[in-house]
């Protein structure tokens, strides 16, 4: 079992989707049993290859790649088809393979309009082979592959599944991912070729970055092209207008999955390549990325105060909890970028339930305007309580998962990593302070309006509004179960990525530069943004003295 | 004194593909001079069988390996010749299976046209051998003025006449320049063999005012054939009006000799010169991407677009050329991405036209707007386009992504300022493209059907096979890239410099 695991595992649960999408192709149409049932099958398959793949994970090596496959790809421009998992990828990878499938089951009886369940299922499924592939890719063409393949499912569900302005949102949604990407693709080109590295996996191009020293100025510019292509997929201001269009737009399903996985991918990419690869960089670019991140969280959650459509509300709220993550990552710090994994489970999580929770309403309102809405703990009492749990998490109650992503996020600012500007993420650290204050706000008033008092003349003798149904209790209850078990114990996640983020980051940002000896502190080779050359000597002498 | 002529030595393996070709179109034109109408349900068929038969000596040529030079260097079979030799016969026969019942059914000459496509092609597979002055200028003849007689043969609609007229004088106003751009070549450098005028740069004659001038009219008749901004004028209405299999054939094989003359020229010809058109190729690439993709924003015809898309794409495929010059082995990997490029985009594109053609068959129309809702009453040839056209965009896993990681790789190799700076023009370009190319997909898609009729479009056999080959070549070129690139890594610098 394990030696299967090892060479074929991570292969298998990528492609798998795939032979499942390709077997449905072939299938007629009008045969929509057999078309949900095989998407429903492969995805199940591939959520237990996810499981076998974290039982025999050995959680005490999660800063080591495991699984790793290493195959020839493409000889002529030395790209090599490298797949591994470690501590970072884990996390995302398993709440990818467990979301999929919530999303088939969900989707089972309200297919949105043009029904053809056909093709969308295949659409999900092809998606599932992208999001996947990017959290297991080791090499830099790979990973931009996969990074583009989940772009045309995406457009394909906004444009044709989507709302009345799918048209726009979906070609908004395209333009920006793709802008970002392409120039993603060039810094990706000439890191490689400044670092003159044999092939494009990351540790080797992270090797030879270190060997060879790309001039500062060309690598601040090439992590400016990642930052780009990473920093509109988050989405961070004032990058992040395609967001609410697409979520607002977006079938249930879609969103879902945007939110829960699509924009992680972002993130991931910042904790994956651009940090690892250019720590000297990073930190020049950390106090502007930390800048952009605390404006999003307040600008997001005034936006959210502003709202008048729940759906597009949650859409803003994404915006601010992505704001917390890119917090966390812009800090360097182990501590932070831990953080910032939780907090993208736990948004996925959350937000995913959210997203699940507007659709339902949805389908039973026909309208998802909130001042039209009220009353839903006494129409429909299960779901009224789901949503206020998803409420509580999203503000960060202690005690459920959301609670782990912001806290530690905030409070990592407080002592970011050497070389960044100590007083300056302070502030921040208030600021975002504040945005917590302002989160509990739009999501308690947003219960209050949508939950309690009575329901509105319209809706009051609606037979159409009913509690939650089977299918859907199937589709949110691992949900609401994780988001109680991470509350009570982070370290379900925090486990896995401990080690990996700590091992993903240049001793030059962590060393502790009032303890380390001068010796600890040479043997680094820490260039002189991280601040440590003077200090460190400093210290010396005193020490001496 | 009698003058002797003497035979040059003929390596008669080495033209074998050009006289199997040139025996199928004499045997062709023959049948139909013999049986007339008789022979006309066959002439699809025969040409068809011509050009895979051709394909055999190509492909015994490729297994035997040897660089085989005919005419004191003036014809060459080398691998690069032979690998452009191939992307132009099958894109020939894709063309066919195009043709096929376009041609019936708009009732016209049939045994001719297939005669003046055999002609042409063998333009093209003369062009990827030719490395002499002279040679070049005639395969050019031979292929454009059967495509002169080929756009204009929708002889009834004054649209296709004024294409063809069109076509015929902006081409030979090119070949004009060209051939004044030639003249003055030969006279700096006293010789017509491209290898020789390299020696002769070499020798010094590369600093001489004249020689400049020569290879900026070179270049700039080239630029017609390839339309290449501000050369481009002439595409959007030749291809609007032309037969659409026709427009299909210009804008991939056409496009495609062009570049081939184009980079023998440059490579074995004035590769040290590369001070003169560096700078020429880097304006004709950022104009030609930018200018072709901001016009297509705005067509509603769906030829036009895809004629403004094709300048756009050839900006892409040029792009590589303007970093060349920076060494020895940017120089070959400028030339390996142009020729990845031009596979690629042949299967995409041609593709595009299969689809293009079918459904026009049923609508009736190029206008965009009429393809609206295609997915309903064609999901087959919906799910085929849309794979082509984000193909055309560079969206992963679909071929067009190498091509364009290609242009991409060579352009940030240089590690020149230039080289960066193309480089984001294009990513830029990747940008608007898409916007048109994801406009029509959902169009195609999300939109409704403009008519009532839902009835399910009819594909012709021959149409299903040219689709069927290139959505697998797109597609497996897109994912395993490696099929395409260890053929496409060839070199034309060894013999130049």
């Amino acid at each position: 079992m394990e030696n299967l695991l090892d060479s074929w595992g991570l292969t298998v649960a990528t492609f798998s989707p795939l032979v499942g999408a390709l077997v449905m192709f072939l299938i007629p149409k009008e045969k929509e049993y057999e078309h949900k049932m095989i998407a429903l099958i492969t995805s199940l398959w591939v959520a237990f290859v996810g499981l076998m793949l974290l039982i025999w994970f050995d959680l005490n090596a999660t800063d080591k790649l495991q699984y790793v496959v290493d195959k020839s790809w493409i000889q002529a421009i030395h790209s090599r088809y490298v797949v591994g998992l470690d501590g970072i990828s884990l996390p995302l990878l398993l709440l990818t393979v467990l979301i999929v499938p919530l999303c088939i089951v969900y989707s089972w009886n309200h297919f949105p309009d043009p029904k053809n369940p056909k093709t969308f299922l295949i659409l999900i499924l092809v998606l599932e082979t992208g999001m996947i592939g990017t959290f297991v890719a080791q090499d830099m063409v790979l990973f931009f592959v996969f990074f583009e393949v989940v772009l045309l499912p995406m457009f394909f569900m906004i444009a044709v599944w989507g709302g009345p302005n799918r048209k726009y949102a979906s070609l908004k949604f395209f333009l920006y991912t793709l802008f970002g990407s392409a120039l993603m693709l060039v810094s990706f080109l000439s890191l490689f070729f400044l670092t003159g590295a044999e092939s494009f996996v990351f540790s080797e191009i992270a090797d030879n970055v270190v060997a060879h020293t790309v001039s500062r100025t060309a690598q601040l510019w090439i992590f400016g092209g990642m930052f780009l292509g990473f920093g509109i997929k988050v989405p961070m201001f004032p990058f992040h207008t395609w967001l609410p269009d697409a979520h607002t737009e977006a079938p249930t399903v879609g969103s879902v999955i945007l939110a829960a996985v699509l924009l992680k991918l972002g993130t991931y990419g910042f904790v994956r390549i651009a940090i690892p690869l250019l720590p000297d960089a990073a930190v020049e670019w950390a106090p502007w990325i930390g800048l952009l991140a605390v404006i999003g969280i307040i600008y997001g959650a005034f936006c959210c105060l502003a709202q008048t459509d729940m759906k597009r509300l949650i859409a803003f709220s994404s915006v601010a909890h992505m704001g917390f993550v890119m917090l966390g990552i812009s800090t360097l710090t182990d501590f932070g970028i831990n953080a910032a994994i939780m907090g993208m489970v736990a948004h996925g999580l959350i937000t995913g339930m959210l997203f699940f929770l507007a659709g339902s309403m949805k389908e039973r309102y026909h309208t998802l305007e909130i001042k039209r809405l009220g009353g839903l703990l006494i129409q429909a009492p299960k779901m009224g309580w789901v949503l206020g749990f998803c409420a509580m998490a999203s503000l960060g109650l202690p005690g459920l998962a959301g609670f782990w992503g912001e806290f530690p996020a905030i409070l990592s600012a407080y002592n970011p990593a050497n070389g960044l500007p100590v007083e300056t993420f302070r502030t921040f650290m208030v600021v975002a302070a504040l945005g917590t204050v302002l989160a509990a706000g739009y999501l308690l008033w947003l219960l209050q309006r949508s939950a309690f008092g009575t329901p509105k003349e319209e809706f009051a003798d609606d037979p159409n509004i009913h509690d939650a149904t089977k299918t859907e209790w199937v589709a949110w209850a691992p949900l609401l179960a994780l988001i109680l078990a991470i509350g009570i114990y982070p370290n379900l996640v925090f486990r896995a990525t401990d080690a990996a983020v700590d091992a993903s980051l240049t001793p030059c940002l962590t060393i502790d530069a009032d303890k380390a000896t001068h010796e600890e502190i040479e043997s680094a080779h820490c260039s002189d943004v991280y601040g440590l050359g003077d200090h460190g000597s400093d210290h010396h002498a005193v020490s001496k003295g | 004194m009698l003058l002797a002529f003497e035979r040059p030595a003929i390596d008669w393996h080495a033209v074998a593909p050009e006289i199997v070709l040139l025996s199928v179109g004499v045997f062709i034109t023959l049948l139909d001079i013999l049986f007339l109408e008789k022979a006309r349900p066959y002439m699809a068929a025969l040409s068809g069988l011509g050009i895979l038969a051709t394909a055999i000596p190509l492909l015994t040529l490729g297994i035997d390996g040897t660089e085989r030079v005919l005419f004191d260097g003036a014809y060459v079979v080398d691998n690069f010749s032979l690998v452009l030799k191939a992307i132009f016969l099958l894109a020939g026969y894709v063309v066919i299976l195009l043709s096929t019942n376009y041609i019936v059914d708009g009732d016209y000459w049939e045994s001719e046209y297939y005669g003046l496509l055999l002609a042409s092609l063998m333009g093209m597979i003369m062009m990827a051998s030719s490395r002499d002055l002279i040679s070049v200028f005639v395969a050019l003849e031979l292929l454009s003025i059967p495509a002169y007689l080929m756009v204009a043969w929708r002889k009834r609609d004054p649209k296709s006449n004024e294409a063809g007229l069109k076509y015929y004088l902006m081409g030979v106003f090119a070949s004009a320049v060209m051939l004044y751009g030639m003249s003055l070549l030969f006279g700096v450098s006293g010789t017509t063999v491209l290898s020789e005028i390299a020696d002769s740069i070499n020798a010094g004659n590369g600093s001489s005012s004249v020689m400049t001038l020569g290879i900026v009219f070179v270049v700039a008749g080239f630029a017609f054939k390839v339309s290449a901004v501000p050369f481009h004028t002439w595409a959007p209405d030749v291809y609007e009006g032309a037969p659409t299999p026709v427009t299909a054939f210009l804008s991939v094989a056409s496009k495609a000799a062009g570049f081939v003359a184009l980079l023998a020229l440059i490579f074995v010809g004035f590769y040290e010169l590369s001070n003169i058109w560096e700078p020429l190729i880097w304006i004709l690439a950022a104009l030609s991407m930018t200018v072709g993709n901001l016009v297509a924003l705005r067509q509603t015809n769906i030829v036009r677009l895809m004629a403004y898309s094709g300048v756009a794409q050839t900006g892409f495929m040029i792009a590589p050329l303007a970093v060349a010059g920076h060494s020895l082995a940017t120089g070959d990997q400028a030339l390996s991405a142009i020729i990845t490029y031009l596979a690629i985009y042949a299967a995409m594109n041609l593709g595009a036209f299969a689809v293009i053609i079918t459904l026009a068959r049923r609508t009736g129309s190029a206008e965009i707007d009429s393809f609206s809702g295609a997915f309903h009453f064609a999901p087959g040839l919906t799910v085929a386009m849309t794979i082509f056209l984000f193909s055309l965009a560079g969206i992963p896993p679909l071929g067009g992504w190498f091509a364009k990681f290609e242009v991409f790789r060579v352009l940030a190799t240089s590690g020149e300022t230039w080289g960066y700076l193309l480089a984001v023009v294009a990513a830029i370009n990747s940008v608007i493209a898409l916007f048109y190319y994801a406009t029509i997909a959902r169009k195609m898609w999300a939109d409704d059907p403009s008519e009532s009729d839902l009835n399910t479009v009819e594909i012709t056999p021959s149409l299903i096979s040219a689709l069927a080959i290139c959505v697998l070549v797109t597609l497996l070129f897109g994912i395993f890239p490696q099929l395409v690139a260890r053929f496409t890594e060839v070199s034309l610098l060894a013999s130049g410099v």
